[in-house]
């Protein structure tokens, strides 16, 4: 039988990208934009907090005395000033030069992977520091400190409170998301937009400062997921392409909770676990099925994607101007 | 007379998409307490002046003034700021939205999100004027009507002091229309402007105060409607007597070339579209189809033509010799096997009858590409046919590997239907084949349809404009609804039968 | 103010300036930023670029290769995208023709000969390439299901196949890897012609572009995507069977994915990882578009953005830098081509805000 206590605090560390991920590419694709280019962003926010953080590592002669709101708020500004900038090009293109989304979306992604990768892999030596690895401990520890009572309450301390600040703000992020989507005159009006462009200009609504404002803060909500991946999964230690797929599971998500925020907190942890379960299968000496394991996420997300393009009901499609630029005279 | 406030003055403004010049040099002011009817023929750039009014398209030229203020509108929400709001043809509504969520959409009210108070103050409204609106139904779930009706509740829930209604009977049926109209004169005595955008010379009459004519693009004239009447109207607006002098030869041996038995059509939400629909067509006559716009004549012609599918009827063809083929269930290409010689001229001609970014010759090939054994295209017969397409009918082009889409809109449908005819078909099907056209190219047309009518084609002609259909159809099919409300002789009828009959059955034009 | 409308078209010599433009720019802003990195002198960054492409006979090769490559999968793409389907799937597609022809060459290793191998292979590599891209192409026939995403899912189930049989098959066990396949039989190596290992490979997509442009521009097939293309009314209008345009269109385009992930296993690598395929997938989609679906122009792009990688990979070989340099030059070249699309299409008018537009 699988351990639960241990296997959901592991799913829970691995859903925390995927769900910031998803959540930031709901609010994009919501607003029409379909932005390809997540699977980038997610690498540039978790170098460019990497960046900050190991400038202002470098900068202290102990690293004990490390300042805790300083050792969080800068590699935080720095992953979501890289994220922004991400966003404001994606915008830049396709709304204002209307380029295409989908080839500015993977321009972007090639983009932000090899930047990503390339400051990971040369920053020691850009900046001739004496060090062999990228290793943010220091930071790390920061982002990973729990609730001091989590250890001492259980199994319950160890499912719902053993996390880092971040996966909370991740939860927390997708509720409000979901909120202002479904229960806002702002969200009731980025919907519009992506579903019926002309409909929502004709009513007045600005739609490219809608579509930048949407773009570019799921760019910073997705950035966030790649700087939760290095600093407290990976315990603050670069590896070059070891955030590996995570960026196009997250584009799954959004398709498999049918554009919905909240639905993606469970739906995130689901997925979470398939990509580990095979970790607490007993598989005996065949490694290899884990693998196939792995495979999961995508199947279930296509099935998704099938039946409710069967179903054909209104509600459960893609916002129907996804994709498309917007230009008013258009005729 | 009443004294009159000048809300809108707009001078010179000229407006052109590409090659086409929609607007150019119109001037045109709207009075508050006022209802302003904008008169014009299809295409003769009525919607494209008040887009630029709400901020849809914006000027190439010229100056705009509301309330004596110089201004630019640049987007929508800047005409809202002004107080204008329009309802276009093409209803602006977000599908997956409730009435109320589609009303408050783009408004700024101080306070909490409410859609709960919201829709107590829609319902108000509803009451008031007495229209029947769920705010929470959604839109997609409701029919024609019911969409305009939330149409015109946004505008009355955000109080726009200058309306305009972009041809808002198309789709309505007389008692809405009636409805719609005594709103309008409530608004106008509240000291509103309303500007409707129409080519019903009927409906001018009856609501407006005042009229202004654009033809081509120009403004062509302005007369006050009390003193004017329909024949001073049409003259201005068609530029000549409407004595059209459209030959109409006595068809010269009609056979019965295709029996049509109660055909029954819904479309993919289930919605009938044709009731029991029964009629014959013969070789050598024009038979006209009359009807409000969305009375079935779309899917009629193409239920015919193999591209709609059919819940109950046939559609018998008879061949020369009488054997009779059933056309019911064959896709286009099944029916040309069959040997039947069918050409159609739909009504979306760049849409559906021609590729835009193709060229001619390439155009030309669109129905004969898969001639021959070979697995390579033949362009020699396709360039010779577009030369000769582009000689017969004048169509001024630059050469025949022009793409299509950079034509005007009558050289356009002079090459679809010059590939059309040059089938010799058996049936040719028409819908509104002269729509956008200039007077000559119309001619044209007519005189191309009379050319296959004598060569002893039965050809089915989808009108809008009833004074053509009654001078160039030998008889005459009315649609109402969906149903056939009645066959009648185009030599004998007048327009007068042909209006009543095509909102016969209580008028239940869905 | 700054307004926005359409152009009428403009002439070619016109666009290709803006092409050529945008792409000029985009080699300035990266010597900019070479230079930035590196504080190499401007001038020897171009330099060493050029030298890394061009340097050597062997470089050229690999460049030449690199670019066969990059140019197949583009060619894959491009009737699917004529038709207006985002195939974003031919990373999966060349995954899955790789790993049927790495099954063939593994499971008939050495008992059976080159002359059934290799006929094996081959159908084994299209058919699945093939079979990858119908999937979706069935669903997107019948349910308009939404094809972008569909197709990129499949890149990934396909990666853990591959995984999967990495496993299975690994060389030695436990290293994670197949290695050199046949090494000493080289059963299912696709030949060499004479001394030069990547000839083959650059003929069969030679002559693979030159049919492509013809199957396009004068078949039958070619026409009848180019309708779909445009509208689906007009095609059902002339009894063109959408559905069957749909797939058919993809089984091609699956199937000439396929072929490339056989050029690289059986052709090159003699070896399959789930890397195999390195992004082409989608770097030829960025291809196919900026070239506007033409078999021709593609031949340039493919050459200009491998020409970038490599010239890339040498700054980075040369000042021990991160290899992955090369994908965020290539990233701004794609940037700036991108963006100049938009001076093609449409003009700017300036005009001062309230003030008299027409004077």
């Amino acid at each position: 039988m699988i351990d639960l206590v241990s296997f959901i605090p592991r799913a829970v560390a691995q859903s925390i990208p995927l769900l910031l991920g998803s959540t930031g590419e709901i609010v994009t694709e919501k607003s029409g934009n379909l932005n390809l280019g997540i699977p980038g962003v997610m690498y540039v926010g978790g170098i460019c907090g990497v960046i900050g953080s190991f400038m202002y590592e470098r900068s202290l002669s102990d690293p004990s005395q490390i300042n805790a709101f300083l050792g969080i708020a800068i590699p935080v500004t720095c992953c979501l000033l890289g994220s922004l900038l991400m966003g404001l090009l994606y915008c830049f293109l396709t709304v204002n030069l209307r380029a295409n989304q989908n080839v500015t979306g993977l321009a972007m992604t090639t983009f932000g992977v090899g930047f990503g990768n390339f400051f990971g892999g040369s920053l020691i030596k850009l900046t001739g520091a004496d060090v062999p690895t990228i290793s943010l401990g220091t930071t790390s520890r920061l982002f990973r400190t729990a609730l001091p009572f989590a250890s001492s309450m259980g199994w319950f301390g160890q499912v719902f409170l053993s996390f880092g600040f971040l996966a909370y703000v991740a939860i927390a992020i997708a509720l409000v998301a979901s909120y202002i989507l479904n229960r806002t005159r702002v969200g009731l009006q980025l919907r519009a937009i992506g579903e019926d462009p002309a409909t929502a200009d004709a009513a007045g609504i600005n739609i490219t400062r809608y579509k930048y404002i949407a773009t570019c803060g799921g760019c910073m909500i997705a950035g966030l997921g790649g700087l939760y991946y290095v600093m407290d999964y990976a315990n603050g230690i670069w590896s070059n392409d070891a955030f590996g797929d995570r960026g196009w599971l997250a584009i799954a998500l959004v398709i498999f909770t049918i554009w919905r925020p909240n639905v993606s907190i469970p739906a995130s942890i689901l997925f979470g676990g398939l990509y580990i379960l095979y970790l607490f299968i007993p598989t005996g000496k065949n490694l290899a099925i884990k693998e196939l394991y792995k495979m999961l996420p995508y199947l279930v997300t296509i099935v998704v994607l099938i039946i409710t393009s069967m179903r054909s009901r209104r509600e459960n499609q893609p916002p129907e101007s996804l994709g498309l630029p917007y230009f008013r005279e258009e005729r | 007379m009443r004294d009159k406030q000048l809300a809108v003055r707009m001078r010179n403004i000229s407006k052109s998409f590409g090659q086409v010049q929609a607007n150019s040099n119109v001037s045109l002011d709207i009075y508050r307490g006022e209802i302003l009817a904008l008169l014009g023929e299809n295409g003769s750039g009525k919607t494209t002046l008040m887009n630029m009014l709400s901020g849809i398209y914006f000027p190439d030229g010229g100056t705009t003034e509301i309330d004596g203020r110089r201004v630019t509108i640049g987007s929508p929400k800047d005409a809202f700021d002004y107080g204008i709001g329009m309802i276009h043809q093409h209803f602006k509504l977000v599908n997956v939205f409730t009435a109320a969520e589609n009303i408050v959409l783009g408004l700024k009210e101080p306070g909490r999100f409410d859609l709960q108070a919201a829709s107590e103050r829609i319902r108000a409204i509803c009451d008031t004027y007495g229209f029947d609106v769920d705010p929470n139904q959604k839109v997609y779930d409701m029919s024609v009507s019911q969409k305009q009706t939330v149409e015109i509740v946004k505008l009355l829930y955000r109080g726009a002091e200058i309306l305009i209604l972009d041809e808002p009977t198309a789709v309505l049926t007389p008692q809405e229309t009636d409805r719609l109209f005594a709103v309008l004169r409530n608004m106008r005595d509240a000291g509103k402007a309303i500007v409707i955008i129409t080519h019903k010379l009927h409906e001018v009459q009856e609501i407006s105060d005042r009229v202004v004519v654009l033809r081509k693009g120009e403004r062509v004239g302005e007369m006050v409607t009390a003193e004017s009447t329909t024949e001073e109207m049409t003259t201005m607006m068609v530029g000549h007597q409407v004595a059209l002098d459209i030959d109409r030869p006595r068809p010269v041996n009609p056979k019965r070339r295709m029996r049509i038995h109660g055909l029954t059509v819904r479309d993919g939400e289930g919605v009938l579209k044709l009731d029991n629909v029964s009629f014959s067509v013969y070789s050598g006559e024009i038979l006209g189809v009359a009807g409000i716009s969305g009375s079935g004549q779309k899917e009629l012609l193409e239920a015919i033509a193999g591209l709609q599918p059919v819940e109950i009827g046939s559609i018998e063809y008879i061949n020369d010799d009488g054997t009779i083929d059933q056309l019911i269930g064959k896709d286009p290409l099944e029916i040309a096997s069959m040997g039947v010689a069918l050409a159609f001229v739909p009504e979306d001609r760049l849409g559906m009858g021609l590729v835009a970014s193709m060229d001619l010759t390439d155009n030309m090939m669109l129905r004969s590409f898969r001639d021959g054994p070979s697995p390579f295209t033949d362009r020699r017969a396709p360039k010779e046919l577009a030369e000769k397409v582009v000689d017969e009918l004048e169509v001024s082009t630059q050469s025949v590997s022009t793409p299509v889409r950079r034509l005007s809109g009558g050289n356009v449908q002079k090459v679809l239907v010059g590939r059309e005819i040059s089938s010799a078909p058996s049936v040719l099907l028409t819908a509104y084949a002269v729509r956008g056209l200039d007077v000559n190219s119309s001619y044209m047309i007519y005189d191309l349809i009379n050319r296959q009518k004598a060569s002893g084609t039965a050809v089915v002609y989808v009108g809008e404009d009833l004074d053509v259909l009654l001078e160039l159809c030998d008889r005459i099919l009315v649609l109402c609804g969906g149903k056939v409300s009645g066959i009648v002789d185009g030599r004998y009828t007048s327009k007068n039968e042909v209006g009543m009959l095509m909102t016969k059955l209580g008028g239940e034009a869905r | 103010m700054i307004h926005v409308t359409k152009r009428r078209e403009l002439p070619p010599q016109q666009v290709l300036a803006i092409r050529l433009a945008a792409i000029a720019l985009a080699l300035v802003t990266c010597g900019i930023i070479t230079t930035m990195t590196t504080g190499l002198n401007p001038i020897s960054v171009y330099g060493t670029m050029i030298n890394g492409a061009f340097g050597s006979q062997r470089k050229v090769w690999i460049l030449l290769q690199e670019t066969a490559l990059l140019l197949c999968v583009s060619l894959a793409l491009t009737p699917a995208f004529r038709m207006r389907f985002w195939n974003l799937g031919g990373e999966g597609q060349i995954l899955i023709g790789g790993l049927a022809a790495a099954a063939c060459m593994i499971i008939s290793g050495g008992r059976l000969p080159n002359v059934v191998v290799i006929p094996l292979e081959i159908v084994a590599a299209i058919g699945a390439g093939a079979a990858w891209a119908l999937l979706p192409a069935l669903f997107k026939a019948k349910w308009n299901t939404n094809e972008t995403l569909f197709t990129l899912m499949m890149n990934y189930v396909a990666t853990q196949l591959v995984a999967y049989y990495v496993m299975i098959w690994e060389v030695p066990k436990g290293s994670g890897k197949i290695g050199i396949i046949n090494q000493g039989t080289q059963v299912g190596w696709l030949p060499q012609i004479g001394s030069y290992k990547y000839l083959l490979n650059i003929l069969i997509v030679a002559v693979l572009t030159v049919a492509m442009y013809a199957y396009l521009r004068y078949s039958k097939h070619g026409y009848e995507i180019s309708v779909v293309g445009e509208s689906t009314s007009t095609a059902r209008y002339v009894g063109i069977k959408v559905e069957r345009v749909i797939i058919r269109t993809l089984l091609l385009s699956g199937a000439i994915c396929g072929l490339a992930g056989l050029l690289l296993v059986g052709g090159t690598d003699h070896t399959i990882t789930t890397t195999i395929a390195a992004g082409r997938g989608f770097t030829a989609v960025m291809v196919a578009w900026l070239s506007k679906f033409n078999p021709a122009i593609m031949v340039a792009s493919s050459l200009l953005l491998v020409f970038m990688g490599r010239g890339a990979g040498e700054i980075s070989t040369i000042y021990g830098l991160n290899h992955s340099f090369g994908d965020i030059l290539t990233g701004i070249i794609l940037f700036f081509i991108i963006g100049s699309e938009f001076f093609i299409t449409y003009r700017l008018n300036i005009q001062r805000k309230g003030g008299k537009g027409d004077d």
